[in-house]
C-alpha cells in the first residue's frame, strides 16, 4: 500500500536557509568552547591514562599459569586445555616427573607450554576446562610484540604473569 | 636596474612565502584537525610535540616518504603539470597583497601593480586548470566527474566573484589593493566605516552594499576554494576523493596543501578588500577621543615595531578567517550539485548585479 509521506511546506523563513545556518554555527561554536574551557568530557587519553586499577575482577586478559603455594607448578599437562582451545593456540609438551620428587605421584608435568598470543582469543575456555585450577585469564591486555616468535608466551612467561595463586585446592599434597 | 628593488622585493619573496605562507599553510591543515576535533568532541592530534604542534611536520615527512606511484594509463606529461597547477596560483596571487604598511621604509607588498584585483582573478582561476587537468589526466572516472565538477563550479560562482568586488572599485576608483588599503584606513573598514566621520549617516548607508559584497564575494571564495560546504570537486563520500583520486605521496600534498594555499590567499584578500588590511585602529585619548593609526612611518624602532604590528594585524585577521573557514567547514553539509548551480546562477549572480546598482545609487547622491 503507497503511502504518501506529507512533505512539511516550510515558510519563508526556513526556505532562506540562514536562520538554521546560523543556529548550526552556534552549536558549532558551542561545542568548540566547551572543549576549549575543558567542560566537554572527552575519552580517555590511553597510554597516560590506563583503566587498569578500574578492571572489573572477572576481566579477561592474558591466559596464564600458576604456582600453588608450595611453588609448584599447578599444571599438570592433562591437555584438556590444549584440546577445548577453540583457536588452538595451546601447545603442551608434557614430561615425565622424576619418581624421587615429592609430587611424585603427580606424574606429569608441562615440559613445554606455549601459548600463541597471536591465536588466543581470550575465550577463557582453557580456565573452565581446568581440572586443577591451573590457568587463569589474568588482567594483562596490552600484548605486544615486533615479530610473531615474540608473540608466543612461554612458560617462563606463563609462569611470570600468573605469579601464585593462593586459597585454591591443595588435591597432590600429603595427607596431614 | 634597480637593485635595492630588486634585493627587497627577493627578500620580501623569500620572507613571506618561506617564513609566513608555508608554515601557515601546513599549521592550518593542523589547526583544521584540532579545530574540526574540538567542534566535535574529541581531543585531535596532540602526541607529536607539546599540543600535537610538531604534527605538521611528521605529515610532511611522511608524505615525502611515501611511495609516488603514478597509475599505468595516466596521461603523464598532463599528470604532473597538474599538481604544480593547483598550488601555484594559490601562491603567486599573495604578491599582490599588501601585507603591511612599510618596514624600514620599504613598502610591505611584493608586487604593488595598478590592476591588482584583475591580477587576482585572473590567476586565481587558473587553479582550476589544476583540478580539470588532474581530472582528465588520471584516466579515471572518479577524477574526472570531480574535473568536470570543478569547472562547472567555477564558472558560476567566479560570476558573482567579479561582481560582488565592483562596489568597492566603485568607491575606492582604483583597481590597486594597496590604495583600498588607503582608503580604508581614511574612511574606515569596508563593511564598518567607524574611522574619520563615524557618525556620517551615508557612510553607513553605504555599508549596506559592502555587507552585500562581502557576503556574496565570501560565499564565492568558499566555492573558489573547494571547501565545505562547495566541495563538490572533491566529494569525499560521493567521489572517493574527486580530482586527486589517483595521486599518492608529495603530489597529493601539492593538491592538499593548494587548497589551504588557496583558503589562505582567499582569505587575505577579503581582508584586504573588506577588512580593513593591515589596518588596525588604536583608540587614542590624546586631545579628545580619536583612532591612532599605527603603521611603519614613525622614525627609529617605534616605526620598525609599528609596521611588525601591522604585518602581525594582518595575518591575525587572515587567521581568524581560515577559523571561520574550518568552523563553516564542520557545521554544514554538502550542498547538491543542481542546489549549488542554482544558488550560483539564480541567487548570487542577481544579487550581486544588483548590488552594484545600489551601490552606484547610493554613490550618485553621496555628499562628499
Amino acid at each position: 500500500m503507497a503511502v504518501i509521506v506529507p512533505r512539511p511546506k516550510l515558510n519563508w523563513r526556513e526556505r532562506m536557509y540562514l536562520p538554521a545556518i546560523v543556529a548550526g554555527l552556534a552549536i558549532t561554536l558551542n561545542h568548540f568552547k566547551n572543549m576549549l574551557l575543558g567542560r566537554t568530557k572527552v575519552t580517555m587519553q590511553y597510554p597516560e591514562e590506563k583503566w587498569d586499577n578500574s578492571l572489573p575482577d572477572h576481566y579477561r586478559g592474558a591466559p596464564a599459569l600458576v604456582r600453588d603455594s608450595d611453588g609448584r607448578v599447578r599444571c599438570v599437562a592433562c591437555q584438556l586445555c590444549e584440546f577445548i582451545c577453540p583457536p588452538r593456540a595451546i601447545k603442551i609438551i608434557p614430561g615425565e616427573i622424576s619418581p624421587t620428587d615429592r609430587f611424585a605421584k603427580v606424574e606429569k608435568y608441562p615440559e613445554e607450554f606455549d601459548i600463541d598470543m597471536i591465536r588466543c582469543i581470550f575465550c577463557g575456555m582453557c580456565e573452565e576446562v581446568c581440572p586443577e585450577q591451573a590457568i587463569y585469564l589474568r588482567k594483562d591486555y596490552a600484548i605486544t610484540g615486533f615479530t610473531r616468535a615474540d608473540m608466543v608466551h612461554h612458560k617462563e612467561t606463563l609462569l611470570e604473569i600468573g605469579g601464585v595463586m593462593h586459597g585454591v585446592v591443595l588435591k597432590w599434597n600429603e595427607k596431614k | 636596474m634597480d637593485y635595492f628593488l630588486i634585493a627587497t622585493s627577493l627578500l620580501k619573496i623569500v620572507g613571506i612565502l618561506f617564513l609566513v605562507i608555508l608554515p601557515m599553510v601546513s599549521y592550518s591543515v593542523y589547526a583544521e584537525r584540532r579545530v574540526s576535533a574540538f567542534i566535535q568532541d574529541r581531543r585531535g592530534p596532540n602526541r607529536v610535540g607539546p599540543a600535537g604542534l610538531f604534527q605538521p611536520i611528521a605529515d610532511i615527512f611522511k608524505l615525502l616518504l611515501k611511495e609516488d606511484f603514478t597509475p599505468a594509463n595516466v596521461n603523464t606529461f598532463y599528470y604532473w603539470l597538474a599538481p604544480c597547477l593547483a598550488m601555484m596560483p594559490a601562491i603567486i596571487t599573495i604578491a599582490v597583497v599588501p601585507f603591511g604598511s612599510t618596514l624600514f621604509g620599504v613598502p610591505m607588498v611584493i608586487a604593488d601593480i595598478n590592476v591588482g584585483i584583475l591580477y587576482v582573478f585572473a590567476i586565481a582561476s587558473l587553479g582550476v586548470y589544476g583540478i580539470v587537468l588532474a581530472g582528465w589526466a588520471s584516466n579515471s572516472k572518479y577524477p574526472f566527474l570531480g574535473g568536470v565538477r570543478s569547472s562547472s563550479q567555477m564558472i558560476s560562482y567566479e560570476l558573482s566573484l567579479g561582481l560582488a568586488v565592483i562596489p568597492i572599485f566603485l568607491l575606492v576608483g582604483n583597481l590597486r589593493l594597496t590604495s583600498v588599503v588607503r582608503y580604508q584606513i581614511e574612511h574606515g573598514w569596508m563593511i564598518a566605516p567607524f574611522v574619520g566621520d563615524w557618525l556620517n549617516p551615508w557612510k553607513w548607508l553605504l555599508a549596506v552594499p559592502m555587507i552585500i559584497s562581502f557576503v556574496v564575494f565570501a560565499i564565492a571564495i568558499f566555492a573558489e576554494t573547494n571547501r565545505l560546504p562547495f566541495d563538490l570537486p572533491e566529494a569525499e563520500q560521493e567521489l572517493a576523493g574527486g580530482y586527486h583520486t589517483e595521486y599518492s605521496s608529495m603530489k597529493f600534498a601539492l593538491f592538499f596543501l593548494g587548497e589551504y594555499a588557496a583558503m589562505i590567499t582567499g582569505s587575505a584578500v577579503i581582508v584586504t578588500l573588506f577588512l580593513g588590511g593591515w589596518h588596525l585602529p588604536l583608540p587614542s585619548w590624546q586631545g579628545g577621543f580619536h583612532w591612532a593609526l599605527v603603521d611603519g612611518s614613525a622614525p627609529g624602532w617605534r616605526g620598525v615595531a609599528g609596521g611588525l604590528f601591522n604585518i602581525a594585524t594582518f595575518f591575525a585577521k587572515v587567521a581568524g578567517l581560515l577559523f571561520c573557514f574550518i568552523w563553516v567547514r564542520f557545521t554544514l553539509p554538502r550542498f547538491r550539485y543542481d542546489q549549488l548551480m542554482r544558488l550560483g546562477w539564480l541567487f548570487f549572480f542577481e544579487i550581486a548585479l544588483v548590488n552594484i546598482f545600489i551601490a552606484a545609487i547610493i554613490l550618485a547622491y553621496f555628499p562628499g
